[in-house]
């Protein structure tokens, strides 16, 4: 009896620190529950094609799940960039909270337009509180890279920081723009990091800052990191100034496991990491937020200047589609794809030009859709 | 280019520094000497006193030197947590107004690293944009920091990247911005580069966005010839070049100003552990003495002096600890020597 008094008591002292220490986190967060299948057990996913090679890479994606069977159907949202009016991507944003997932490519953002415009991935990432960036990088055995054995998990800030898009100009040819750094979202995006290296197995959480310049800002996300890392005491932390990070990146990624950082820090890191491990074309990105999750390329180009030339890579996009499997708890069909694109990079090793091979992006997804077809059970005519 | 003081000599200001400051810096005093350079140093320290008014500020001496001379090179500075005075980098940069921050990275033939054949140039505006050093607690729990852009200070940096590259027989100037997110600030900085650039027809003008650019460079460094950047790109770059050459310890870096001044210095740091040991390596502030003599318009004696460093380290036969051998600073320094008179 006295025992169970006492797990009574600890049980509600744990909650009760817990609770106040997370501020606005809640137990909810710890789960993010995908939306149920409707209709018949298929899932409904929102598709934004975007600019440049959005399109095609995301035709690629649709023609291997519809070969594949996967129980996924695309409603597609057009977001014309041209355009000045936020409607297009106001009518995305309502279409991803109904479905609650959605695969997207890079809307361009044309700068030369007043600023007044604001970008539209950034509108989404924000409308929606898709707070946390994730990123996997890792050497593929079948890519020729200056450096090997990568693998590091990068996770990045995706709403405040240096993309508030608070701007002004208070004295004609003085501009001022504002980089916000809250504790609460310092706090959740260090809890999501800590946990997800928790559940990946992973040792070691690494902070990068500048709080030697920005000793408010970025002294404030390195004490919330500090604090969460206080609650994880199997998982070492330490933190490392961004342009030292940037450094070792270069000579010695080999040490680094998983990253933990602002927004424009994680712009420059993630960016850096995915040309390690061999480019744009292969590093998939996905953006979680409390009640919704997008998938993209990590990188997030648009690709202007190979567009239309069937040259681009199709594996980043394909791969962020298998995440997005995943996410949907439809873990066969992620493996089988997954497997069947690591198979063709690896051991068949046809690559695209961007990674020093010569097939086209058509050759390399039939090859993929074949591998799917030898190996999986069920598939359609190829 | 500052006039032939007496004797056809130019005195420039010498900081040696804290640490191994000292013992690089009579090294590279040294292989000036051999390769009989028309440099007399002048040797000040800049630690910073409390000026009237309670202000923080340089030695009047050295900013009396600085002044005249126009010239300084400089070795590693400390900063102690606790001195209650600010970063002496910091202070010397708002003292002189050091508006340019220039690295060139050069691939060095003979350390090896993954990266082959870069041959770019980082500038970096040095005094506005991320590290305006304004923030404010608005409420409890969010912090708010001012990166400021400014029209003068961008347009400035703009007309001396597309100077240097001019002077420097470089072939175009790539201005990394993110104006797709920081539509106004990022925004000015890029209308005005492009606006400097209307009047160098000669020099190739690029624009292209951080991450592509560093997409890019950790892939293909040799498409980047001269690059220019606000404050936080620049930092962060810069040191992202210096570790495709090989590090903080082989890489030269100089401080441009207003009215002429222009301060080149080593980056790394104090390295106190080494300190007094004989066993530190001069060549990044070598290089920056190098960059320094080509400012000055004495390009024989830079690329006499580049040479017989480039060629010491090629030859791989005395390095220092950090470059891979075990000799002293003073063997490293001697071989140069020997080149450079061998080169006579």
């Amino acid at each position: 009896m006295i025992n169970y008094i006492y797990i009574y008591i600890y049980n509600t002292l744990v909650t009760t620190y817990r609770l106040i220490s997370m501020q606005l986190i809640t137990y909810e967060m710890l789960m993010l529950q995908p939306p149920p299948a409707k209709y018949g057990g298929r899932h409904t996913v929102t598709l934004i094609p975007g600019d440049g090679i959005g399109p095609e890479l995301l035709n690629h994606v649709k023609e291997v799940f519809r070969f594949s069977c996967v129980p996924v159907d695309f409603e597609v949202v057009h977001v014309n960039s041209a355009l000045e009016s936020e409607d297009d991507i106001n009518n995305a944003i309502t279409a991803i909270r109904r479905n609650g997932v959605a695969l997207k490519g890079n809307i361009e953002t044309n700068h030369t337009m007043a600023p007044s415009v604001k970008s539209r991935n950034n509108l989404l990432r924000t409308s929606l509180d898709l707070y946390a960036n994730v990123m996997h990088c890792q050497s593929l055995p079948g890519v020729q890279t200056r450096h090997k054995n990568i693998d590091i998990m990068i996770i990045r800030e995706n709403t405040e920081g240096e993309y508030s898009s608070l701007e002004h100009e208070s004295v004609s040819g003085v501009v001022e723009c504002l980089k916000i750094i809250t504790r609460n979202n310092s706090l959740r995006i260090a809890d999501y990091a800590f946990r997800l290296a928790r559940e990946k197995g992973r040792s070691r959480v690494t902070a990068v800052h500048k709080a030697n310049i920005m000793k408010l800002g970025d002294g404030l996300f390195l004490q919330c990191c500090r604090e969460v890392a206080s609650g994880y005491p199997d998982i070492t932390f330490d933190s490392m100034i961004v342009d030292n990070t940037t450094m070792q990146l270069v000579s010695k990624p080999q040490q680094f496991d998983v990253m933990v950082m602002p927004n424009l820090y994680g712009n420059v890191v993630s960016n850096v990491c995915a040309g390690l491990v061999g480019g744009p074309g292969l590093v998939p990105g996905a953006n979680y937020g409390r009640d919704y999750a997008v998938f993209e390329t990590a990188t997030r180009n648009t690709g202007k200047s190979i567009a239309g030339r069937n040259i681009a890579n199709p594996t980043a996009m394909l791969l962020a589609g298998c995440m997005m499997l995943d996410h949907l708890r439809l873990y066969d069909y992620a493996s089988m794809i997954r497997n069947a694109i690591l198979t063709t990079m690896n051991e068949t090793r046809l690559h695209t030009a961007d990674i020093g091979g010569q097939g086209t992006t058509s050759e390399v997804v039939q090859s993929i859709m074949r591998n799917i077809q030898s190996k999986g059970p069920l598939t359609t005519d190829l | 280019i500052v006039g032939l003081g007496w004797f056809g000599m130019q005195t420039v200001t010498l900081i040696p520094g804290d640490g191994i400051g000292p013992e690089i810096s009579s090294a590279v005093m040294k292989i000036f000497e051999a390769a009989k350079a028309p440099i007399r140093w002048e040797e000040r320290n800049v630690t910073a006193i409390k000026g009237p008014g309670g202000r923080w500020m340089i030695p009047p001496d050295a900013k009396e030197s600085m002044d005249r001379n126009k010239i300084g090179l400089k070795g590693p500075l400390k900063t102690p947590i606790a001195a209650g005075h600010p970063s002496m980098n910091l202070l010397l940069r708002k003292t002189f107004d050091l508006y340019a921050n220039v690295r060139p990275c050069i691939s060095i033939e003979g350390y090896k690293t993954p990266y082959t054949n870069v041959d770019l140039v980082t500038i970096r505006e040095n005094t506005e944009g991320e590290y305006s050093g304004i923030e404010h607690v608005i409420v409890e729990g969010v912090v708010q920091s001012i990166k400021l852009i400014t029209e003068d200070a961008s347009r400035r940096i703009a007309e001396y990247a597309f100077e240097y590259a001019r002077n420097n027989q470089r072939s175009s100037v790539t201005a990394v911005h993110k104006a797709n997110i920081m539509r106004m600030s990022d925004g000015l900085f890029l209308r005005k580069c492009r606006e400097v650039a209307e009047g160098y027809k000669d020099i190739k003008f690029t624009e292209m966005y951080l991450d592509t650019v560093c997409l890019n460079m950790v892939q293909d460094p040799t498409q980047f010839d001269v690059l220019v950047m606000p404050n936080l790109y620049g930092d962060i770059l810069s040191d992202l070049c210096a570790g495709l050459i090989g590090g903080l310890g082989v890489t030269p870096s100089g401080n441009i100003g207003a009215n002429g001044v222009a301060i080149f210095e080593s980056v790394h740091g104090t390295a106190p552990d080494i300190a007094g040991l004989d066993m530190a390596n001069p060549t990044a502030l070598l290089l920056s003495a190098v960059m320094m003599l080509r400012h000055m318009g004495l390009h024989d004696y830079g690329n006499k002096i580049q040479t017989a460093c480039f060629d010491t380290i090629r030859d791989k036969k005395v390095l220092t600890k950090d470059l891979g051998g075990n000799s002293k600073c003073s063997e490293f320094t001697a071989d140069i020597c020997r080149r450079i008179q061998d080169l006579d």
